[in-house]
């Protein structure tokens, strides 16, 4: 493994980490909002307030994490994404700063704020489209270079089906990542009614999920040849993730293992994940970037793979003690204990 | 846009973000330390008053640093997206110290849910305790290598420049630059000092409203006293940032200082007017510039004659010095008088005024802070990387960035105000007094 792949997957598998996380995160912001329409909250403001709450400031980091690690390793994606992204990613700032001072002015301020539930409601659904945009400018044909300065071309981005193809997957895998997850964890709380809808509304969102993921496959065919190409070479991989989503909805509908079926869907998304990201190498924006040429350093390169292991090295335990009281506690879960300062 | 324009605009939303953000990280870095000290003592003494102290700070930090959060993820991307020339070599020289400082922020994020959603969990009070610790060397690791890296803004090193490219890249020794020590102690200091001023101006508060529970003196004592040993620390280090600057970036003490002919027995200027380049109305503290800058009162002392035009940053840095420096020296003597007046029962330090006193030294820290912030990044100027990269070389060619510069303005509106609202509807809602006796924590001494 050269350096370069090293410094990529270790990148690719942090944004999976945020993918996974901020999905459950946003979409339980959208369904909360949705069930202050419909005059259900109570059943799902609990669960926010139980387990996203304590962990949304992780959440954040794994987003900072990404941002700052891409510049480390590829100093000249600054350039080129810096420039063109100033737009979508002030909107997705502004968005996550309306969702990130929820949590904190909600549970202590003026509770139950319909308003500003709503935004954050829907904050949850432009985050992922604003962000999923970047993807859609990866894969080149937007961005053109003026006068040795990149600027990106919004008309053709905005008219393009690949674009909208992409933000629809965002937003129908965020809301089926999320229902999955809360079905799982409002049984574990024992809480029939929630889990019921939880899992009604994830079997409503698998089907756009899969359906979108493959038009996205036939956009690409037209819109960049190389890429499809190589996604074809592994189309097994693609084939595997079907599979796992095959198993995910099995047991949802037959209302079984809701946790193995958690798990069956984290397998689904990181398989296709890292596959679409091993046939998008070597580039990280068609066609002026790889990852070869914007490449750090070896003497950085080497200083920042330490530091990660020894970041790892703090982090794995610190994320298990974590998770261990808040996701796998049962009393804390069932809602039994209450220690918040 | 022409690029003037979005250059200009850079600037504008850089310091905005960053102005603002750095009142919430100096709370952010500073509270933990205030949280830690007020838990170890309730458990220590066994005083259900500094317990509580503890948890209600620790309710209010949420908030704060839910802004911080916020504002810091929105300055981390700016960076890129407004500097990106700039941020392309900093990704090649000095990315170590930023991505260590991820590592920082999720210890702190993890540690920080844990010991939020803890209180009265273990039966032994010590474990809990320990659950902050990674959350107050967290935050105050991300402060250390956050100014690392402006540091190296100001002393880069490092690496070499060859044909335009960068050659032997060294991260280590771009991460220990010459203005590293200072910066690094100063600012870590100055958010201990500010955290406990503020944290002092709310007691005082209380206080002042009418509650004259003996919970609200013991906050007042314990935050000037804490106030009061960092505040000395701030000015020692200060004087150690002079030395530095007299040897590195003469430049700017001398604008700071409006010294403007390189001369020996250097006097310090205080205060004052510039009127057509002369100086008026200023005290003139003989030989001090001479000690500040070499710790000799007769050192020479470089001055902004020996800088070309264009290289010599704004002088109303001038006044940010004073405003700092004043600050500093007027709440070390604000705090030594309260000490002392506490130890010698002076009746004075329970006056109506004085207690106003010390509710003005939370903003007036808070000011300083931001102050010492305006002098050194002002100072700075030209440069964004000093000697090697202009500002205006720096900045994104985008033609969008007034647009954002009015989002952002408003983004920051609402949280400011909110973040205000949320506090005082928090504490209000439930005073202390109810909440001391719905715990029945009668347990409690007097000050000691
Ligand atoms: C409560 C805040 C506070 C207080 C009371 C002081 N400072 Fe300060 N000062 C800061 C907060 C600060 C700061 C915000 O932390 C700065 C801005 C950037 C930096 O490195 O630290 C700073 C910068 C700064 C610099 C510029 C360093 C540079 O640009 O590299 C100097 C020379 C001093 N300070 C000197 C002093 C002196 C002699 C003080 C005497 C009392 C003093 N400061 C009090
Ligand atoms: C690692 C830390 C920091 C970095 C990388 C950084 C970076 C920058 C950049 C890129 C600019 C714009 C160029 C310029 O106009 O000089 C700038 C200016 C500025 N920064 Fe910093 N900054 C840092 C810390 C801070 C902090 C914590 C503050 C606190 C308020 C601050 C305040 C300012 C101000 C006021 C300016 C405007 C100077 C001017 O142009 O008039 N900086 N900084
Ligand atoms: C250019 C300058 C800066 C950048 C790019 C920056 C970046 C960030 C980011 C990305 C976060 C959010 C982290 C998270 O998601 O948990 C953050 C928070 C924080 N920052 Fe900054 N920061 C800057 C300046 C500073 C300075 C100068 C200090 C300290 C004096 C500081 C102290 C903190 C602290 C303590 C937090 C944690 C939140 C809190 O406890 O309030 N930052 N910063």
């Amino acid at each position: 493994m050269t350096l370069e792949i090293i410094g990529v997957t270790v990148l690719w598998t942090f944004l999976f980490g945020y993918l996974i996380v901020a999905s459950i995160d946003f979409g339980a912001g959208f369904f909360n909002a949705y069930s202050l329409l419909t005059g259900r909250q109570h059943i799902l403001t609990n669960v926010i307030q139980r387990y996203l709450s304590p962990v949304w400031e992780v959440t954040n980091v794994f987003l900072v994490f990404f941002f700052v690690g891409i510049i480390g390793f590829f100093p000249k994606t600054a350039f080129y994404y810096g420039t063109t992204l100033l737009v979508p990613a002030s909107i997705a700032i502004i968005l996550l700063a309306i969702r990130g001072s929820y949590y904190a002015f909600e549970t202590y301020g003026s509770r139950g704020h319909k308003g500003y539930s709503f935004m954050y409601g829907l904050a949850g659904l432009f985050i992922p489209a604003a962000l999923s945009i970047v993807l859609t400018i990866s894969e080149g044909g937007f961005i053109e270079m003026v006068d040795g300065s990149p600027s990106l071309d919004y008309y053709a981005l905005f008219t393009s089906p690949l674009t909208w193809a992409i933000v629809v997957l965002s937003l129908s895998a965020v809301l089926y990542i999320s229902a999955v997850f809360l079905t799982w964890y409002a049984n574990r709380a024992g809480d029939l009614e929630a889990t019921n809808l939880m899992r009604k509304y994830a079997l409503i969102w698998a089907l756009p999920t899969i359906i979108t993921a493959a038009g996205i496959m036939v956009e690409l065919r037209t819109h960049n040849q190389a890429h499809y190409n190589n996604m074809m070479d592994i189309w097994w991989a693609f084939g595997l993730s079907f599979l796992l989503y095959l198993g995910t909805v099995w047991l949802l509908v037959k209302r079984r293992s809701y946790g193995l079926s958690f798990g069956l869907l984290v397998g689904q998304f990181f398989v296709a994940f890292f596959a679409y990201g091993f046939a998008h190498r070597p580039y990280l924006l068609y066609p002026y970037l790889t990852i070869y040429d914007s490449f750090t350093n070896e003497a950085m390169a080497i200083a920042l793979i330490i530091a990660f292991i020894a970041g790892l090295a703090l982090l794995i335990p610190s994320l298990y003690l974590l998770l261990r009281l808040f996701l796998f506690n049962k009393d804390y879960v069932r809602g039994k204990k209450d220690n918040h300062a | 846009m022409g690029n003037e324009e979005a250059v200009f605009y850079s600037r504008v939303l850089t310091e905005l973000t960053l102005s603002f953000h750095i009142i919430y990280a100096t709370i952010g870095v500073g509270v933990p330390l205030m949280i830690m000290i007020a838990q170890w003592v309730g458990i220590r003494k066994n005083d259900e008053h500094y317990i509580l102290l503890a948890r209600r700070w620790a309710r209010g930090f949420v908030i704060t640093v839910a802004v911080g959060v916020v504002t810091g993820t929105a300055i981390g991307m700016q960076l890129s997206l407004l500097w990106p020339n700039f941020m392309e070599l900093a990704g090649n020289v000095i990315a170590l110290p930023l991505f260590l400082e991820t590592f920082a922020f999720f210890f702190e994020a993890i540690f920080l849910g844990i010991y939020l959603y803890t209180w009265d969990r273990f039966e032994n009070q010590k474990k809990h305790l320990l659950l902050l610790i990674p959350v107050a060397i967290g935050a105050s690791a991300s402060a250390v290598f956050i100014t690392i890296v402006n540091a190296f803004m100001n002393a880069p090193q490092g690496f070499d420049v060859l044909n335009g490219e960068l050659v032997n890249i060294n991260p280590l020794l771009a991460m220990f630059n010459p203005a590293m020590p200072t910066k690094v102690a100063h600012v870590v200091v100055t958010a201990y000092m500010t955290a406990a001023f503020v944290l002092a101006a709310i007691a005082a508060f209380r206080l002042l409203k009418g509650s004259n529970h003996i919970y609200h003196k013991k906050a007042l004592f314990l935050t000037m006293k804490v106030g009061l040993v960092f505040s000395i620390a701030a000015a020692i280090i200060g004087d150690f940032s002079g030395k530095y600057l007299a040897e590195y970036q003469p430049e700017k003490l001398a604008a700071a200082e409006w010294h403007f002919e390189t001369e020996e027995n250097a006097p310090l200027i205080l205060y004052g007017v510039l009127d057509n380049g002369e100086v008026k109305y200023a005290i003139k503290i003989p030989f001090a510039l001479s000690i500040l800058a070499h710790f000799n009162p007769t050192a020479e002392v470089i001055g902004l004659d020996q800088f070309p035009e264009d290289e010599i940053p704004p002088l109303y840095i001038h006044y940010l010095f004073d405003i700092m420096v004043t600050i500093g020296v007027w709440m070390t003597l604000l705090s030594l008088v309260y000490w002392l007046g506490v130890q010698m029962r002076w009746k004075m330090v329970q006056s109506k005024l004085f207690r106003w006193l010390i509710v003005l030294g939370g903003p007036l820290s808070i000011l300083a802070i931001e102050a010492g912030w305006w002098l050194a990044e002002v100072g700075r100027q030209p440069w964004i990387l000093r000697g090697l990269m202009r500002v205006e070389d720096a900045a994104t060619t985008s033609g969008h960035v007034d647009t954002m510069l009015i989002l952002f303005s408003g983004l920051y509106l609402v949280l400011g105000v909110g973040s205000i609202v949320v506090l005082t509807r928090m504490f209000r809602r439930n005073p202390v007094e109810q909440e001391l006796e719905d715990r029945h924590a009668t347990k409690g001494a007097d000050i000691s």
